[in-house]
């Protein structure tokens, strides 16, 4: 098992990975993307028991994560590859044509390590109630995990998923919301605000759990370590946490600005030097 | 002359569904069932009763049961869903676009109530441009059966098959004339009568109204070639321009709007392939509206003599 230090020296790494990928092609979404990047690497190298090769779409056996704010992309990309799932070299081909890493996931071009496409949000937790029941039916004690966006959560779908969960009791699923209380238009207390989620949640039947800075290597394996213990308990369970858009990049935080936009040669070089390279660039 | 297909025996479609299903479910433990609060329309509660793990109560919330369906298949099951044909397609077409068509998820979208003959519940149930939303999406499966047994065989049939499907059938009890044994080969089309004036293809409940316009027809001096198109998608291009070839005008006839129907499909083969004339018995860009099914079939121009008025119109167009 690594070590936090560790965690946080690869978290470092994917970060420098995403900010190079958007500034590549002048596109993509930095800011959730490291916001969340403590979380899954968190999830891939400490809390996941997971098999990247070969690499199975039916995840008979391991645990399963689906990524159903699918604009955040380069986080994603970044942690499967560096988890082993495809060549880290291939990051240098996002969003560009011909490539297996769409802007949004896709399992259409065959990248190991996605199976269900995303980007039109308010799907996954669907798609992740499905895949915990198919685990159910098939004797298979693994879990399923999924990442949403807070601002997602203003989908009708997501609360048609919350009301089945609990009724089918689907104890082997673990939700996470980025709650960084951003959206493209602004502040999501602006935009169109969320109220209590925590009550929300609570009330529509699962164990709500918290992680107050996501941003916290040791904060978020203990609060993914403790939400696994509240599994199998005949309730889903969710994790609101608390993320700062743009976490690790000083320019970038706490700011919905930098959800869709790519930075500059400046502002790369800029974002670079407060990001170690401990991995080695693709 | 005495009907080659006539039977006393009439039967709703969605109940050959509900017996397919629920055969599928003693042969393949694989085989799961979704349904949005319609068990008992859509014929789905023998499965309920009889595999009550394997079945999944999601409440009127069709697009979580789209999700969840997509999200059976990784695991390895297949998931069928069940609600009217409104809800399966148009309610939650961007979910079946992204989490069923374009993730290549082994899903069947099992549609009943789909048209005019859903009858008196009006033009908010009645779909008609449900084969057009689905047929669109890239590499989806689109079938309309015609009868019981046509429906019961390609329940069976569409398990057997990997990837999406979307099967669409309705609730009027119609007659019940495929050979329970017949085998249904995704595809493939069935031809009920040999002619050589003019190819009628027609697909579900028009089928009946189609065998009823051969003999017609016949007294009229005009020998029909009807061909029962149940997949509209990969359409039977063979089938439909070896037909066409040998008559040099066709009909296409199906309970659907006009635009975005199989008869878009065929005239799209034939302006391709070979340019003849087509004349399409279909609703005509509207929606339906309240009313007893036949009513509404007669009202919308749906019936057996506008199948034999299109007939007699495509000879004419023809020889001119």
């Amino acid at each position: 098992m690594p070590t936090i230090q560790e965690l946080e020296k690869k978290a470092s790494q994917v970060r420098r990975d995403i900010v190079r990928m958007v500034h590549a092609v002048n596109s993509g979404h930095p800011g959730g993307s490291l916001g969340c990047t403590d979380f899954l690497v968190a999830l891939y190298d400490e809390i996941m028991r997971h098999q990247p090769q070969p690499f199975s779409m039916d995840g008979k056996g391991e645990d399963v994560f689906f990524l159903s704010n699918g604009h955040i992309s380069p986080v994603f990309y970044s942690v499967l590859s560096r988890s082993g799932y495809f060549p880290v070299n291939e990051l240098n081909t996002f969003r560009k044509l011909n490539s297996r890493l769409q802007g949004h996931p896709t399992t259409h071009e065959g990248l190991p390590g996605v199976r269900m496409a995303s980007g039109s949000l308010g799907q996954g937790l669907s798609v992740a109630i499905g895949a915990a029941l198919a685990k159910r039916l098939n004797g298979d004690d693994k879990l399923v995990f999924t990442l949403h966006g807070d601002g997602e959560l203003q989908e009708g779908q997501i609360w048609e998923a919350a009301m089945a969960a609990a009724a089918h009791k689907v104890d082997n699923l673990i939700a996470t919301v980025d709650v960084n209380g951003q959206q493209i238009d602004g502040p999501t207390e602006k935009v169109m605000p969320l109220g209590d989620l925590s009550g929300k949640f609570a009330a529509f039947g699962w164990k709500v759990l918290e992680i107050g800075n996501g941003n916290n290597m040791q904060e978020v394996v203990s609060g993914l370590k403790n939400a696994i213990s509240h599994t199998g308990k005949g309730q889903p369970v969710v994790i609101l946490m608390k993320t700062k858009m743009g976490a690790g990049v000083d320019f970038m935080m706490g700011t919905h600005k930098w959800h869709g936009v790519a930075p500059n040669d400046e502002q790369l070089a800029q974002a670079l030097n407060q990001l170690e390279e401990t991995l080695g660039d693709y | 002359m005495e009907n080659k297909y006539a039977t006393t025996d009439k039967k709703d479609t969605r109940s050959g569904f509900g017996a397919g299903l629920l055969e599928l479910g003693k042969r393949n433990p694989e085989v799961v069932a979704l349904c949005a609060d319609l068990t008992g329309s859509l014929k789905m509660d023998a499965f309920q009763k009889e595999f009550p793990d394997r079945f999944f109560q999601v409440g009127i919330a069709e697009a979580n049961m789209i999700g969840m369906a997509a999200g059976l298949t990784i695991g390895g099951k297949i998931p069928f869903t069940g609600t009217f044909a409104n809800f399966s397609t148009g309610r939650v077409y961007d979910q079946i676009r992204q989490s069923v068509a374009y993730s290549g998820k082994n899903v069947k979208i099992c549609a009943s109530h789909a048209g005019l003959t859903l009858g008196e519940d009006g033009a908010t149930h009645q779909i008609l441009e449900d084969i057009g939303l689905m047929k669109m999406l890239p590499h989806m499966v689109v079938i309309n059966p015609c009868d019981y047994n046509q429906t019961k065989a390609a329940t069976i049939a569409i398990a057997e098959y990997e990837g999406p499907v979307y099967l669409r059938f309705g609730r009027p009890s119609v007659p019940n004339f495929t050979p329970a044994d017949q085998k249904f080969e995704i595809g493939k089309a069935v031809h009920l009568f040999e002619g050589k004036d003019v190819s009628i293809f027609a697909t579900g409940h028009l089928v009946w109204k189609a065998i009823e316009a051969y003999y017609i027809l016949k007294e009229k001096g005009i020998d029909a070639e009807i061909i029962n198109i149940h997949t509209i998608k990969p359409l039977d291009s063979e089938s439909v321009l070896r037909s066409v070839q040998k008559t040099g005008c066709a009909v296409s006839a199906e309970e659907h709007n006009r635009i975005g129907g199989l008869g878009d499909s065929i005239a799209q083969e034939l302006t391709r392939h070979y340019p003849a004339p087509l004349e399409m018995v279909a609703v005509n860009d509207s929606f339906g509206e309240s009313g007893t099914p036949d009513q509404l079939m007669t009202k919308y121009g749906l019936d057996t003599a506008d199948i034999v008025n299109a007939a007699i119109k495509a000879v004419g167009r023809r020889n001119k």
